[in-house]
């Protein structure tokens, strides 16, 4: 049994008068599960004065594509050789197996060059890239800018309940946390001047004024930008925005302005509502760490809260989403036709959304400094 | 059948970049004409549909409508030309958040000015010629691959264009209700006159519906072959030939 469950494999020349032809004898059993010979040592022996190979496996016993890979790589190295071959003593079945594989030239057209580039044509390569890019963004922006938006009501509602109630939880926890940490690290400075009653007006203007549209911005932008570049780049795959395109309909007003209008309806509220949470987790923080009684931190808080610091917060919280929307939107109009292009333009969207959140909150930060706001 | 061009393409050329997909294709679609775009996988034909229709700006060469050149006409002149496109595309391409009902419905609403109970009834009506009479409130998810076809062919047939792009009709559907397509696209031509070209590459489509064919060869990257498939089955170029009988002759 050991014997038969083994290969055998023996090269020689295949008669004493006929130096110039390599017979080589496969027996036993040549199958994948198998440890088996590399061609490679063979091919030392494909050298002058072989001109013709053969082969027998009238012993072979069992065999797989393990046999063809064999057999293939040797016919390769011959044909590198200029070396004839003569495969009919193979298996009839092998035979044709190999004959098809071997019916199509490998095309060496379809092979793309994707060697290791320089770091310099990287660099080259993402630079003319991004300004190929820049006018298809500007035109988005003012395809956007121009368009009206066309929906059906019902369809703008599950819209808002998608973008705006079921992002409760999340704007929550984090609103909640981000609050916490601000109490703890305004609590500690200031009790260095003994002024530990402005951890009320650190919490509650920094929430309302700036923290909190940026982490609702940054929460909205995993979550919802991301999710309508999978959308609308899905779309594109289904050719369905193509059909928009072929009939003159504009896509933009049929799959962009909807979102973007929920979400500059529903981050503001989300950041009003993340600035809440935030004082509500920093007045718990006071009042049993700090020992800061309740009404003490509530007239703190009315006392240091302006409408202005209202207004701020709304006008960034609108900024953002209309940034997360239109950078979803513009990665999923991009999208390429794959898979893998759904997945590339959801993580191009979340970045891109996080890059110009973030310049758009120093931009107005800025600003507003300077106007006095 | 008349012999009025309908469709003429000049010297076109389409490339991704330096890569030449098709190039010097000459060929004219003649009015009611089934005109079927032939050839093997990856050699162009979806391509060359998406310059027909409009999508994708040809490198050079010319598509002409009636005596309208398409991609140097302008904007407003490019919108009325598309008017008069069907298109069906290979998976249907139905807006996945518009029920049955609605994807055909749109077009009419955007183009007509029809009264709603005017554009139900024609919704009704073309959803019926397709045999999907009942489906209006079903969502495309909801339906089996050759229903999606069906429901993106009553999309195209809408606005009653006087022609009708197909891409892959019948790929992907069993060889029955293949034919059954293939019969409801005959019968548009023959009952309304629409001009139709379609994408293929299915031997029995090819031969049964087509009466003028260009065939694309991969490795030219030109057509290698016009007129009718019969034609080309029997006397054509070798390589249509090999095509047209799955490789039964060399």
């Amino acid at each position: 049994m050991r014997d038969e469950a083994a290969w055998q494999l023996d090269v020689r020349p295949a008669r004493v008068d006929e130096p110039d032809t390599l017979l080589i004898v496969l027996g036993g059993r040549w199958c994948i599960d198998q440890s088996l010979p590399s061609a490679d040592t063979l091919t030392t022996r494909l050298a002058a004065p072989v001109c013709r190979v053969r082969f027998d496996a009238s012993k072979l016993v069992d065999w797989d594509s393990a046999l063809l890979t064999y057999v293939s790589r040797i016919s390769k190295s011959c044909m590198d050789r200029g070396i004839a071959v003569d495969s009919s003593g193979l298996p009839p079945g092998a035979q044709r197996l190999l004959a098809m594989a071997l019916a199509v030239p490998e095309q060496k057209l379809a092979g793309r060059d994707s060697g290791p580039q320089g770091t310099f044509t990287q660099v080259g390569a993402a630079t003319i890239e991004f300004i190929r890019g820049a006018p298809q963004m500007l035109g988005f922006l003012g395809e956007v800018t121009t368009g009206r938006a066309r929906f059906r009501r019902r369809d703008l509602w599950l819209e808002i309940e998608e973008v705006g109630p079921r992002a409760l939880p999340i704007v929550s926890v984090i609103s909640f946390l981000v609050g916490l940490i601000l109490a703890y690290l305004g609590a500690d400075q200031l009790k260095l001047v003994g002024a530990q009653i402005f951890i009320a007006d650190l919490v509650a203007i920094g929430m309302v004024r700036e923290v909190g549209a940026l982490m609702t911005g940054i929460i909205i932008a995993g979550r919802t930008g991301a999710a309508f570049a999978a959308q609308l780049g899905t779309m594109q795959v289904n050719e369905e925005i193509d059909a928009y395109k072929t009939l003159g309909i504009s896509a933009i007003d049929f799959l962009v302005l909807p979102r973007m209008l929920a979400l500059m309806l529903m981050v503001p509220l989300l950041t009003l509502y993340s600035g809440f949470i935030g004082m509500l987790a920093g007045l718990l923080v006071s009042m049993t760490v700090f020992d800061i009684g309740f009404f003490e931190y509530y007239t703190e808080t009315l006392r240091a809260l302006e409408f202005k610091q209202f207004a701020v917060g709304l006008s960034k919280g609108t900024v953002y989403g209309a940034i997360v929307a239109f950078a979803g939107c513009l990665r999923g109009m991009q999208c390429g036709r794959s898979a893998e292009a759904v997945g590339h333009a959801a993580t191009s969207a979340v970045v891109t959304a996080i890059l110009l959140i973030t310049i758009a909150a120093s931009i107005m930060t800025i600003v507003y400094y300077q106007l006095g706001i | 059948m008349n012999t009025v061009p309908h469709i003429e393409v000049r010297d076109l050329t389409m490339a991704y970049g330096d890569f030449v997909v098709q190039g010097g294709l000459d060929f004219v679609v003649n009015k009611g004409d089934i005109f079927v775009v032939m050839g093997g996988n990856g050699c162009g034909k979806t391509t060359l549909m998406r310059a027909l229709v409009g999508l994708q700006r040809p490198a050079t060469g010319s598509v002409v409508y009636s005596g309208e050149d398409f991609w140097s006409a302008g904007a407003e002149a490019q919108q009325r030309l598309k008017r008069r496109l069907g298109i069906l595309f290979q998976g249907g391409a139905l807006w996945s958040s518009l029920t049955l009902a609605e994807n055909v419905a749109l077009p009419l609403a955007e183009y007509t000015g029809l009264p709603p109970d005017r554009v139900d009834e024609i919704v009704a009506f073309k959803l019926a010629l397709v045999g999907l009479a009942g489906f209006e409130d079903f969502y495309p998810s909801e339906l089996s691959g050759g229903m999606k076809k069906r429901a993106g062919l009553a999309r195209a047939m809408a606005l009653d264009p006087d022609i009708l792009v197909i891409d892959e009709p019948s790929s992907g559907l069993d060889p029955l209700t293949a034919r059954r397509l293939d019969e409801l696209i005959m019968e548009l031509r023959d009952s309304l006159g629409t001009t139709i070209v379609v994408v293929t590459h299915e031997l029995a489509s090819i031969l049964s519906i087509g009466n003028n064919s260009i065939y694309l060869d991969s490795e030219s990257h030109t057509m290698i072959a016009t007129g009718h498939p019969q034609d080309a089955l029997k006397n054509g170029h070798p390589k249509v030939r090999h095509f047209l009988t799955r490789g039964g002759t060399t």
